[in-house]
């Protein structure tokens, strides 16, 4: 139950970051959701990317819908402030919340149902206005919390547990947030950590709309085989383009790759992501063959995982807006209020 | 050649007290021309207000713009018309049916009309406008955009307007165009010159130079809202472009553009977002207030509509937010650049659930400057949205106020904020917790502190720690909290005017909004009847207890509102425990702004008198 506080005590000789905090400090309530669910593995992940990534926790804002996904922001990182806003409408709640305070870390994390139906709007919005944020679809392609009801990302043919098939043709968000103009496009699977966690440490690095798509198999209405968004279909039919690493600013770089199969790319904060390559003719810094590729592969049967697209330097929405430096809810009326003067401008120009 | 009414009907003289109203077709430059000759009166020092009455529409459908000129300083609508300026055959009838008797009507004589067309009981006044066009221009924009500055000059010599003071605006007007000034000045003495040489000038309606507008402005409620939003802090805004209020939002970034910038960088201290949808746009002002910022959207009624679950969380997640309903004609798309007061109970209660709504009703632009800076301050000392209830006639028209005023050394109220230091301190932190017994908790920005002060903000139930809680009594102690927040707020809103007849009486009325400036029209008129009334002018809801103490202390209180179904009594009947009997509505909702003639004699034929004389005797 989320509201039965997890023990504070933990093992002494627990590992800390340099902040001093351990992993459990990036932790939150006890989940609630079902045993084995992907999105578990998701918030795992989420935790240890931030532990890893030296982040203050409370430099961290978490914005979520409605649904199974949604609620997951209360079982990580319980020193933040968390926004589990109305269903679809995270995006513009986060983009919001991104004006008033640009010093913030947003983690945007939505469903399928949450994204891509509901949402579906506010989804294409935030990430053409380059909101700088990391925005998590846990995709299962079903409804978890009203059991069980194909969602927009649901593949044509793919059989629910009870037997009910698909004939809609699916959503893929990755090829969307590609073509809206997102600045990092990923997508993984809740069962690879391995993948995962980089990817939302190299997507909290960089400056821009960050998206992934993570396929997070729902253990109680569509794990059967049939299921496209099942554990062994993903690990039947995962084709990862990349393997990533990502190297910080300040980490030591240590070179224990074969060349020519490492690619090299430098965030706007120095930090190195390096990608190694699977697909030896991928190119991740460009959009219109990630865009074929994606297609190409989804058309074989194939789910393309990895970092599938970046572009290193990015500009974010407060870049378009000229935004000053200082958040906008540290103004005050000094900077705020023009003077009398003024006023009497404004009343001699209207007389 | 003038034409005068064939009856001999003694036309109307009057100086400085009439009602011109100008009949023309969209899209054909008229607005420019109109505006100059509405600004002209102000500038002789007689005081006048305009409304434009249009379509929803680009080019080519009937438009109107009615001045009112007052001496005396009545700005509502009157109701009749004067003098008709008809320029558009399409109206021709109705534009000609609405003339008081004796009054003028003024028209582009170049094509004759049949004898059918005019009233007997008019005096006409012919100018062959196209005529003098076609003689003087051969390039066709020109014809048509001339066409209006001619006619101005001619109303110029009929009405006996200050000359130079027509010019002078000219020059202000296309200030920085000055290869315009020259043509406009050569088209109004045309028309103007035209019209001394041929017509008997000035008209039993004549302009005198008085000095009555004082150091008034004239300006709308949109523009002076926007500016009302900069000088109260706001620094985010998320619209999506809506009638009528889409002009608010723009006037929010021209201010912010040239008072708002660094003034080293020149980087913005505002953002505006113009969103995908008015659910978005309301999303962006939650997020963005949840985080500190002071928000803000405008929208109509239809955008209300879809900002009604972002409303409801707001409430129950006690976010702020500020909303500007610019009203308009309603349901669905109703009559969308037409006014209404309809969406009172809609705002009162927006959103499933039990939910009930701070509402600010500003009477004219001047209010709509300081309620829009009051209304940040209350959204966050109450933590919740704040609606301001305009409608298209103050968001739209200019009017002529007092000059906008802002009390220098004035700090804004951020509301009850736990900052780093208090809970460093070890302040306890309870995120809906009654601390201070009025309703209203602590809240803390994201970021605050490292390890205290974090909580989750949702839609769902939760307890005084804003732990999730399905728990009925956590429950219903919440709802209770916001319903005594709520009490709070009576205390915090504008209170109420009140007016006391010169004469004691039973009877009272309530009005808010913009039909204040016709009904001060209509009370003197009603007083020169016989009939006294007592007012009170609403300018919040929460009700203050003022307003109950009002109808309590009166048998019958007539209730002034420009809706259908008398929107204003019911919050009245059902918050205030009223007995509906005790309340009689008056109610205007055809779409165009209330007038002081329709007050008095939907009043007096309430009152069922006719003749004043009984009237104590008359009533129930």
């Amino acid at each position: 139950m989320t509201y039965i506080a997890k023990p504070r005590l933990h093992h002494p000789k627990l590992p800390t970051n340099a902040l001093g905090f351990t992993r459990r400090d990036y932790e939150g309530s006890v989940s609630t959701l079902c045993a084995g669910c992907g999105h578990d593995s998701i918030s795992a992940a989420i935790i240890q990317a931030c532990f890893e990534l030296d982040l203050p926790p409370h430099r961290i804002a978490k914005l979520s819908g409605i649904g199974c996904s949604s609620k997951t922001p209360t079982y990580f990182l319980g020193n933040s402030h968390g926004f589990n806003s109305v269903h679809g409408r995270m995006p513009s709640v986060l983009t919001g919340a991104n004006l008033a305070n640009r010093d913030l870390i947003y983690l945007g994390v939505s469903g399928d149902g949450d994204s891509a139906s509901i949402g579906l709007g506010q989804f294409a919005h935030c990430l053409r206005r380059a909101v700088n944020m990391v925005y998590i679809v846990e995709n299962n392609g079903v409804y978890g919390l009203t059991k069980g009801q194909f969602s927009a990302t649901a593949d044509k043919g793919s059989k629910a547990r009870r037997g009910a098939v698909n004939t809609d043709s699916p959503i893929d968000l990755v090829a969307l947030a590609l073509q809206l103009g997102a600045s990092f496009v990923a997508r993984s699977f809740s069962g690879d950590k391995a993948q995962l966690v980089p990817l939302i440490k190299a997507a909290i690095e960089h400056k821009g709309a960050a998206f992934i798509d993570v396929i997070s198999p729902c253990v109680a209405f569509n794990n059967n085989p049939e299921s496209t968004k099942s554990f062994d279909y993903v690990r039947a039919h995962n084709e990862a383009v990349n393997r990533l690493d990502v190297i910080l600013g300040r980490d030591e770089i240590i070179a224990d790759y074969a060349p020519g199969t490492v690619e090299t790319v430098v965030q706007h904060d120095g930090s190195i992501l390096r990608l190694r390559k699977l697909a030896v003719d991928y190119d991740p810094c460009d959009r219109i063959s990630a865009l074929t590729y994606l297609q190409q592969q989804h058309a074989a049967g194939e789910i393309v995982t990895g970092l599938l697209f970046v572009e290193p330097e990015a500009s974010d929405m407060h870049d378009f807006l000229d935004t000053v430096e200082t958040p906008l809810n540290a103004l005050g009326e000094v900077e705020l209020c023009p003077d009398a003067e003024a006023l009497a401008r404004y009343n001699g120009a209207h007389r | 050649m003038a034409t005068i009414s064939k009856t001999g009907l003694a036309a109307i003289k009057s100086v400085n007290d009439f009602v011109v109203k100008f009949a023309n077709v969209n899209g054909s430059g008229s607005a420019s021309a109109n505006g100059l000759f509405a600004k002209s009166i102000l500038r002789m020092g007689i005081p006048a207000s305009s409304r434009n009455i249009f379509p929803s529409n680009i080019q080519g459908l009937p438009t109107w713009y009615e001045v009112r000129i007052s001496e005396s300083g009545h700005l509502g609508r009157r109701g009749g018309v004067d003098l008709m300026v008809a320029m558009n055959p399409e109206t021709w009838d109705d534009d000609v049916a609405e003339i008081e008797p004796g009054g003028y009507l003024f028209y582009d004589s170049t094509k004759p009309l049949p004898p059918s067309k005019f009233r007997d009981d008019v005096n006409v006044i012919g100018a062959p406008l196209t005529a003098i066009c076609n003689r003087e221009y051969t390039d066709a924009r020109q014809r048509q955009l001339f066409k209006n500055i001619i006619y101005l000059g001619v109303l110029a010599a009929l009405l006996d307007i200050d000359r130079v003071a027509i010019e002078k605006l000219i020059g202000e007007q296309f200030r920085g165009k000055d290869t315009l000034i020259k043509p406009n000045l050569h088209a109004f003495h045309l028309g103007r010159d035209w019209a001394l040489s041929q017509l008997e000038c000035p008209i039993g309606l004549r302009l005198q130079r008085v000095d009555k507008v004082g150091d008034r402005i004239f300006t709308t409620g949109n523009d002076a809202a926007a500016l009302g939003c900069v000088y109260g802090g706001a620094t985010v805004a998320a619209w999506y472009p809506i009638t009528p209020s889409s002009s608010l939002a723009e006037a929010f970034s021209a201010h912010c553009h040239r008072l708002r910038r660094d003034p080293e960088t020149k980087k913005r201290r505002f953002a505006i977002i113009q969103a995908e949808d008015e659910l978005a746009a309301i999303g962006v002002v939650i997020g963005a207030a949840w985080n500190g910022a002071r928000a803000f959207t405008a929208t109509s009624g239809p955008g209300i509509s879809l900002m009604q679950e972002f409303i409801g969380l707001a409430y129950f997640a006690e976010l702020p937010a500020v909303i500007f309903d610019i009203q308009r004609g309603s349901p669905s798309t109703g009559m969308p650049t037409r006014t209404q007061q309809a969406d009172i109970l809609f705002c009162a209660y927006a959103s499933h659930g039990d939910t009930k709504h701070v509402l600010l009703f500003p009477q004219d632009p001047r209010e709509s400057f300081a309620f829009a800076a009051d209304a940040l301050d209350l959204a966050d000392r109450l933590q919740t949205p704040v609606f301001v209830m305009m409608d298209l006639d103050i968001g739209m028209n200019e009017w002529l106020v007092e000059p906008l005023a802002w009390s220098e050394g004035r700090r804004y109220d951020r509301g009850k904020i736990m900052t780093a230091e208090m809970l460093e301190a070890g302040v306890e932190f309870g995120r809906y917790l009654d601390v201070d017994g009025d309703g209203i908790p602590y809240r803390t920005y994201p970021g605050t502190h490292p390890t205290r002060g974090a909580f989750f903000t949702r839609g769902t139930s939760k307890n005084r720690y804003a732990k999730y809680s399905e728990e009925g009594p956590d429950y219903v102690e919440n709802m209770q909290r916001l319903l005594h927040k709520f009490e709070t707020a009576k205390r915090l809103v504008p209170r109420p005017i009140r007016r006391t007849a010169r004469e004691p009486t039973r009877y009272g009325a309530i009005y808010f909004g913009s039909t204040a400036a016709a009904m001060t029209e209509a009370l003197e008129a009603l007083e020169e009847r016989g009939v006294h009334l007592d007012t009170m002018r609403v300018r919040a809801f929460p009700f203050h207890d003022d307003i109950l103490d009002f109808v309590a202390g009166h048998d019958r209180v007539f209730v002034v509102e420009q809706n259908r179904d008398a929107q204003l009594r019911t919050l009245l009947i059902s918050e205030g425990d009223i007995d509906p009997a005790r309340l009689v509505p008056i109610l205007h909702y055809d779409g165009t702004p209330i007038t002081a003639r329709f007050i008095v004699k939907a009043i007096a034929d309430m009152l069922s008198v006719v003749t004043l004389a009984p009237l104590k005797k008359a009533l129930p």
